[in-house]
Formats: structure tokens, sequence, C-alpha cells
């Protein structure tokens, strides 16, 4: 099923174009530091929203263990890193070990599903999602417990790593940008993020696609007509485990540190749920406009609200609500909202607006 | 003027048509009865009477009320009575609780409830049990059963004999010709002879379309067109 | 598997578990005084648990309704008592039995009563506009506990609260070398009470007869005459509150609580329902009072094991029963 060329597809196209755009040219556009870690975060999130939105949008499927396999990921390179040092051999192997403990936690999970209802599935990816979490905590040897790992990157992304010397060894700039190693770091996580998007989006084009959204839509036909919907389902839920793995990985080599706050919390998974749905569900463009609009929201949403907290400080409970730390009651009264009126999220909506 | 009126029904479910045009009249008293192969519309018929899946366009029309749109619980107050395919029996609850449920008061008319244990005597033995424990038959018999408890103008059945053992529709062939002398019957039956032994009219619906009514015996006379509609050979 | 189903069959079936369980307990823990101690915790914890979950078994299994935001009635329920019991401190704190228990009631009857308040707008506003769609309803509820979180973290603070509990449930009674908690005891009893006062409106009432036939075939409910929707809500607000009380127990039980509860205690209710079986409240109790035993006996032989511990049991319990020990459903 092709989706039309209609005026609104063509906006949010036109639209995610422009802030790949954006984010390619991040280090040169915006000269902060602070810019570079939106940015960055907003290309490992683009990843995470749309392989979570390969379950839910696509498959039907709702899970809670996303950030699980993120966090499997992510430790599996930081527990690498920190006993190996900081080499390429470090990062292949505990991206692999990542992927792979993913992949048969999620073969585990998958099984179970053939056994109890959807509903249960739900609940169950939940249940899995909080172990996980508390053995991060308590396993500390390996995993640093509460405060997590910190540990060096392969020397290519040092920021002292001069890319290219002029001669006088100086470090060369391009338009007032030092060709160093955070720049590198900037654009393996940019690449990476841009070639599992991809990966995503051919999966997707694919006739799988199309055997995907039948199963979501009509689940009896799907099977009767013969496909074997327990395998896809399966499949896609292996597959979204292993593209957050990897996601989690390239996340742990940018921020040379990982902590049950930084993968594993529910605090991540619900800014997913809220990208997702923001974003639009069934999309992979979506999922870049949830996480831009998210990420966005999360850094500069705070500070908005903490000038409307003073503002309002002399009426009762408004300042308590309108406190930064409260964002999230903000963000899940909008949430709650999209759930009804758009259920398709922003491009859903936009796309369909063309349509008529 | 007849108890029941279809005028030109069809019901969709989700982005599935199945039926296309169903009209027919059922006149009061005696059994109906509903032939057709399988996947013609027959179950969708009677579900759509019931309000259970809302039929558009068409109409209802029950001893002159408009039915259609009604909620099913306002329809089956106004004195229609459903035993579904698959029977629709309480599992967890007792035979006793699952007839209870149909009573209009919360108690049982006595001369009624005779009447339904000397056509059912397993239901009486089986009284305080649950009804998971009953066995197939025993659990059309109930669902039957609870179709009588209080007395009903009409009462649709969806097949009925569907893998009883012959014994069993034997009974309740019985059943069903003593019920109707009180009730109208309108049955969707696959099983040509025993709605041959009750019926009085019938209609045969064949891809969501009404293909052919007339009296029972006017068609039981004819085999070629038995054998052309119903693909019996 | 299925030999030891029968036998077990033979003798009451699932409900054997929980005596299993603490058979097994008892060999493994070796003092009797201790296996006491942990066994009356665990039905103490178990009751309340199953306070929290039973609303949820039955809305599922009535209405087919899934909320995510079932535990924020927990949350608050605990919240409004604990507020409720500081401003009368006063009362709790005297010597007088008499308004040890007027405090304790208001406690909980404010705490019951936010509980159906509340259900009654969670009913009308969040679920009612999404109820044929499981996937919107996830998503919905799950936001609406997000808000609750944040509303609760807004009024009271996110410093953790000091419950205060009433003199005559302080303390222990000490019975040779065991010791029990009177306010465990006490925890037990409203539960089981509370138990009984379902079971019987279930199954010797025609509004219960109603229910219990909706959860299997809400269709042919309504094929016999009955608006069974109309039920719903009332299903609804008494399943709140009775979370509601529940949370008012734990936080009595915990003397400290913080906005995190609800979160907290979301996994141990689903894993709970789960293991139970939907639709039934013979298998949440079920459900609860497994779950309670084993986080009581597992967290004293194996610490480090005692969250992973629910899981392993969930895990167990599913592959032997997929659809749960008891549901109502068959």
């Amino acid at each position: 099923m092709q989706s039309k060329s209609t005026y609104g597809t063509i906006a949010v196209k036109t639209a995610v174009l422009v802030i790949v755009a954006l984010l390619l040219f991040a280090p040169f556009l915006f000269q902060d530091v602070r810019a570079l870690e939106v940015a960055a975060r907003i290309c490992i999130f683009i990843v995470l929203v749309a392989s979570y939105d390969l379950l839910i949008g696509y498959t039907g499927i709702v899970s809670f263990a996303h950030t699980m396999f993120f966090g499997f990921g992510a430790y599996g390179a930081a527990i690498a890193l920190r006993q190996m040092g900081p080499g390429w051999d470090a990062v292949l192997l505990g991206g692999l070990a990542g992927v792979l403990v993913s992949l048969v936690v999620a073969t585990a999970v998958g099984l179970l599903s053939l056994r109890v209802k959807a509903i249960f599935f739900a609940m169950i990816t939940l249940a899995t999602a909080s172990v996980a979490l508390v053995l991060a905590s308590q396993l500390s040897q390996f995993t640093g417990g509460e405060d997590g790992i910190t540990y060096r990157a392969p020397d290519l992304f040092k920021t002292a790593t001069k890319l290219m010397v002029d001669e006088d060894g100086k470090v060369v700039r391009l338009f007032g940008v030092k060709l160093n190693g955070k720049l590198a770091a900037y654009y393996f996580v940019f690449f990476t993020s841009l070639a599992l998007f991809l990966l995503m989006l051919r999966v997707v084009a694919a006739p799988l696609g199309s055997v995907l959204k039948a199963i979501r839509e009509n689940e009896a036909r799907a099977e009767a007509i013969g496909y074997r919907v327990v395998a896809y389902r399966t499949f896609v839920f292996c597959l979204s485990a292993a593209v957050a793995s990897l996601a989690g990985t390239v996340y742990a080599i940018w921020l040379k540190y990982t902590g049950p706050d930084t993968t594993l919390s529910f605090a991540i998974m619900i800014d997913i749920l809220l990208m997702v749905v923001i974003g639009g569900m069934g999309t992979m463009w979506g999922a870049v406009v949830g996480a831009v609009l998210m990420v966005m929201a999360q850094y500069y949403l705070r500070d908005l609200m903490g000038a409307a907290a003073e503002a309002t400080a002399n009426i009762p409970l408004l300042p308590e609500l309108l406190n930064p730390d409260r964002w999230l009651f903000w963000l899940g009264i909008i949430f709650i909202l999209l759930v009804y009126f758009f259920p398709r999220g922003i491009t859903g909506t936009i796309m369909q607006k063309g349509a008529r | 003027m007849s108890l029941l009126t279809l005028d030109h029904m069809k019901t969709d479910i989700g982005q599935y048509a199945v039926l296309h045009d169903v009209s027919i009249e059922v006149p009061e008293g005696g059994v109906f009865v509903l032939l057709g192969r399988n996947g013609a519309g027959k179950t969708t018929t009677l579900r759509s009477i019931m309000g259970l899946w809302k039929p558009s366009p068409g109409t209802v029309r029950f001893d002159g009320t408009d039915l259609t749109g009604l909620h099913t619980a306002d329809i089956a107050r106004r004195g229609i009575a459903y035993v579904p395919e698959n029977m629709g029996i309480f599992g967890n609850l007792t035979v006793e609780e699952n007839l209870i449920l149909a009573t209009d008061k919360g108690r049982f008319d006595q001369t009624r409830l005779k009447r339904i244990t000397t056509l059912f005597p397993a239901l009486e033995r089986f009284w305080t049990k649950q009804a998971w424990s009953l066995s197939g038959g025993q659990k059309q018999m109930l669902s039957v059963a609870r179709a009588i408890v209080e007395p009903r103008r009409l009462i649709l059945i969806d097949e009925p004999t569907k893998g009883l053992a012959p014994a069993i529709v034997a009974a309740m062939a019985e059943a069903f010709t003593e019920i109707s002398r009180e009730a109208t019957l309108l049955l969707v039956e696959q099983n040509f002879h025993f709605a041959r032994s009750i019926g009085r009219d019938m209609a045969v619906i064949d891809d969501g379309r009404v293909v052919h009514s007339s009296s029972m015996a006017d068609f039981a006379a004819d085999k070629p067109l038995q054998d052309r509609l119903l693909g019996l050979s | 598997m299925d030999r030891i189903s029968d036998i077990m069959g033979r003798f009451g079936g699932v409900y054997l578990l929980p005596l299993i369980l603490a058979a097994l307990a008892f060999v493994l823990i070796g003092a009797p005084s201790s296996w006491a101690t942990l066994t009356v915790a665990g039905l103490a914890m178990g009751m309340m648990v199953f306070l929290m979950a039973s609303g949820l078994s039955l809305i599922f299994g009535l209405m087919d309704v899934l909320n995510f935001g079932h535990s924020a009635f927990v949350s608050f329920g605990a919240f409004v008592a604990a507020s409720v019991l500081a401003a009368l401190s006063g009362w709790l704190g005297a010597d007088n039995v008499l308004l040890n228990v007027a405090a304790l009631s208001l406690a909980i009857i404010a705490a019951m009563s936010f509980g159906l308040a509340a259900g009654w707008f969670f009913e009308t506003v969040i679920i009612r506009p999404v109820y044929h769609d499981h996937l919107r309803q996830i998503l919905i509820t799950m936001g609406a506990l997000i808000v609750s979180e944040q509303i609760i973290l807004a009024v009271w603070g996110g410093t953790p609260i000091t419950v205060l509990r009433p003199q005559f449930l302080e303390g222990a009674w000490i019975i040779g070398d065991v010791s029990i908690e009177i306010y465990r005891i006490f925890a037990f009893g409203l539960g089981l009470a509370a138990f009984i006062g379902l079971y019987l409106v279930l199954n010797r009432t025609r509004l219960g007869l109603l229910v219990r036939a909706g959860v299997e075939n809400r269709e042919m409910v309504e094929a016999l005459g009955f608006r069974i929707d109309r039920l719903f809500i009332g299903v609804f607000m008494v399943g709140s509150a009775l979370a509601a009380v529940g949370g008012a127990m734990w936080a009595g039980y915990e003397t400290l609580i913080t906005p995190a509860l609800g979160g907290e205690m979301m996994i141990v209710v689903f894993i709970v329902v789960i293991i139970g079986g939907l639709g039934s409240i013979e298998g949440t109790l079920l459900g609860a009072l497994l779950v309670g035993l084993t986080a009581n006996y597992v967290g004293f032989l194996a610490p480090k094991l005692a969250l992973a511990s629910n899981m392993i049991l969930m895990t167990a319990i599913l592959l032997w029963r997929p659809n749960g020990l008891r549901p109502a459903v068959k």
C-alpha cells in the first residue's frame, strides 16, 4: 500500500528532510555545547522511537520493555569499555553482547506471548523491565549500581584528538568549528542513527510492512490467509529490540557514562511513549517529529515553566504545578488530549489532511 | 400483519458487507425456518434483529414497532428471546442461576418451571451444578429453557442441533413443537431434515440475500429446488 | 504436570497452592517462630494487595477495560489517609480507644470516598471515550497515571511522609517465641472482611449475578434484557474505592510513603491479576496471597532474589496455566 502523495504527506516529508539537514549540520549551525548534546540526543531518540513505533504503530504490540533493550546495549558497551579499555574491540564486543542478550530476552518474551493474551503481554513486559531495572541497581560490581559507570570512549572521539592539523600543528577549523574528536563523535552518532533509521524504513516499505499492517488490523483474517502471526510478531519484537540495543550502544559511547537513569528508567519509557503518540503512530516520520518536539520541550519548556511559576507565585497550587519539576504534569495532559483528539499524532493528522 | 418484518436489511461487519438485502415476513405462530449454506448470512440476520449488529440501511419491525437502532437490552425487553449459536451459557453460574437471570422478577413462575423440567429433565438433575460441567446437548437445552422461563412472543434460535446426538435432536424437535404453541420461533438451521419436521414457513438466504421463501410444505415437495438452493445431493 | 494437577484437583485444586507454599517455606526456613512471623506478614501483605488488585480484575473481566492507571487510586488512597491521620494526630495518640477507632475509621472512609469520586471521574472522563480501543486505553490510562503522580508531588511534595498509626494498633502480640504485629492482624482482618463482603454481593445478590454473568459473556446478558453498561460505572467506582482503601492500609503498614508508591505497587498488582486470572475475586485473592507469601519468604531466604521472585512466580504459573489460576471465563 503506497501512501498517497497528498499535500500533507509532502509537507511532513519536507519537514523531516529539514530536520535531518539541521541535524547533519548541527555542529556548524549551533555553536554551543548544549545544542550538540540536544542534537545527539535527538538522533538517538529518533532511532529508539522509530523502533518502538515498529512495534506499537505497525504491528499493534504494546510493550514496556523497550528501554530494557536500550539498556542492554548501553550497559554492554559500558562494561566492555570499562573492563577492556577504550578501544574499538570493546565497542564491537559490547555492542554485540548487548544485541545478543536483547535477542535472547526478546525471543523468550516473544515465545511467552504465544500462550497469553495481548494485555498480559503488556503487563509482562512491564514486569520484566522493572526486574531489569532492579538488577542493574543491585549487581553493582558489574553495573555500578545506582551511580552507573563512567569510562572513556575510543581515542578518535576524544575532544583533544585532532582530525586535521595545519602547518603549525593546530587543529583546523571549518566555518569556525574545530575538526576534533568531539565532532567525530557527533557524526558517529548521526550516521549510525541515520543508518539504523534507513534500515527500518526499508523494513516497513518491504512487503513485511503490509503484512504487519494486516496483522494489526485483523489478526484472525491474517491468520486465515496464511500468515503465521506469532512468527511475525516475534520477529518484529526481536528486530526492534536489536535496534534499540544498538541505539543504546551508540548512546553509551557518546555520553561516556551509563546508569539506570540514562537508559533503563521508566521516565525514558514514558518519553518514548509520548514521542510516539505526539509524533504519530504507524509512520516513521512521526518518530522524527515526535523525538524533536519532545527533546526540545524537555530542554526549553522547563525554562518557560520556571518563569511562569514565578509570575503566578501568589495563586494557591498553581505555582506548584508550574514548577519546572512538574513539567511531566503538563506533558501528561497534552499526551491524554492527543490520544483523544489526534490519535494519529501530529504527522498522522497532517498526512490525512491532504487526503480529504 | 406479520409479527416480524425485515425490510431491505443491509448489515456490514467492519469493512465486510455480509447482508446485502434481506427482506422477510415472519407470521405469528409456528416455526419459521431460515435455511442456507455456511456463511450465507443466517446468523448475521438473527444478530441484526437482536441489535447486536446494526443494520444500515434497512428496518426491523416487530409487532408494529421499529426496532432498528435500539439497544439489544431494549429489544429483548420487547419480548424477543435469543438462543445463540454458541449457546451463551454462563459456565461459572449454576443451572438455577442461569435460568433465574432470565426471569423478570428474580423468581420463578412455578407452572412454567414445571414445564421446563418436564421438557428437559436433565436440567433438574444438574440444578445446582455449574453450567460448564454440562454436556453439549444439556447446554443447548439450558439455552432453550432460558428462553422460555418467561413468556416471549418471538424466540430466535441459531443452529440448535449442531453437533448433537440424534436422540437429543429428536427431543429438541418435540420441545420446539411444544414451545411453538405459545411463541413464534425463528429458527436458523443447516440440518434440513430437522427443519422440515417442525417448520411451517421458510426462507433461504444465500450470499446475504433472500433467494426463496414459501411454506415449508411447498419447499419440501420440490426436490430439485432443494438441491439447487441448499446444495444437497 | 497433569498428574500433579489431578492430585491437587482432588484436594481443592489451586486453592491448595498457598498452603503448599507455606509448607515448603516451613521446611526451608527451619525456625518456626520466624516462619510464623513471615507467614503473618505475607498474609497481611497479601490481603492489602488483594484490596488493591480486586478492582482491576473485576473491571477488566466485566468491562474489558485496561486501566494502567489503577495504581493511582492506591497512591491517592495512601496520601489522603495519611493526611487525615496527621490532622487527627491528637485522637490517634490518645489513650482512648474510641478516639483511636474514630480517627482510623475517618481515614479509611476518606480514602474510600476519594476512591469512589475519583473512580467516577476516571470512568466518565478518561475511560468512556476510548471504550473499545485497547491500545488507546493503555496509553490514556498511563498518561493519567503520570498526571496523578505529578499531582501528588505538587500537593504533598516529594519528601516521604510519615504515617501515624492509632495507639491500639501499635505493638505486637507475643505468643511463645513468635512475635505478631497487631497492625498486620488488623490489615488481614479488614481485607478478609472486604473479600467476604464482595463474595456475598457477587454470589447472593441479583446484581452480583449480573456481574458474574457479564464477566463471562457481556453480550448474552444484554440479550437477556439488561443494560449492563449502567453497571459499569458502579463497578468501576467500587473497584477504585477498594484500591484506595488498599493504599490506605499499605500506608499504615509501611508508615513511610512516597509518591512513587503507585508505580511500585503497579507491577505487583498486575502480577497478582495475571497470576490469579481475570474477572474473579477468588483468583485475585489467591494470586495476592501467593505474591505476599512469596515476597516475605524469599525476602528472608534469599534477599537478592526478592524482587525477581514475583516475576519467577508469575512465569512459572503462566507456563502451567496460561490464563491464570482461576479466571472467570473458562
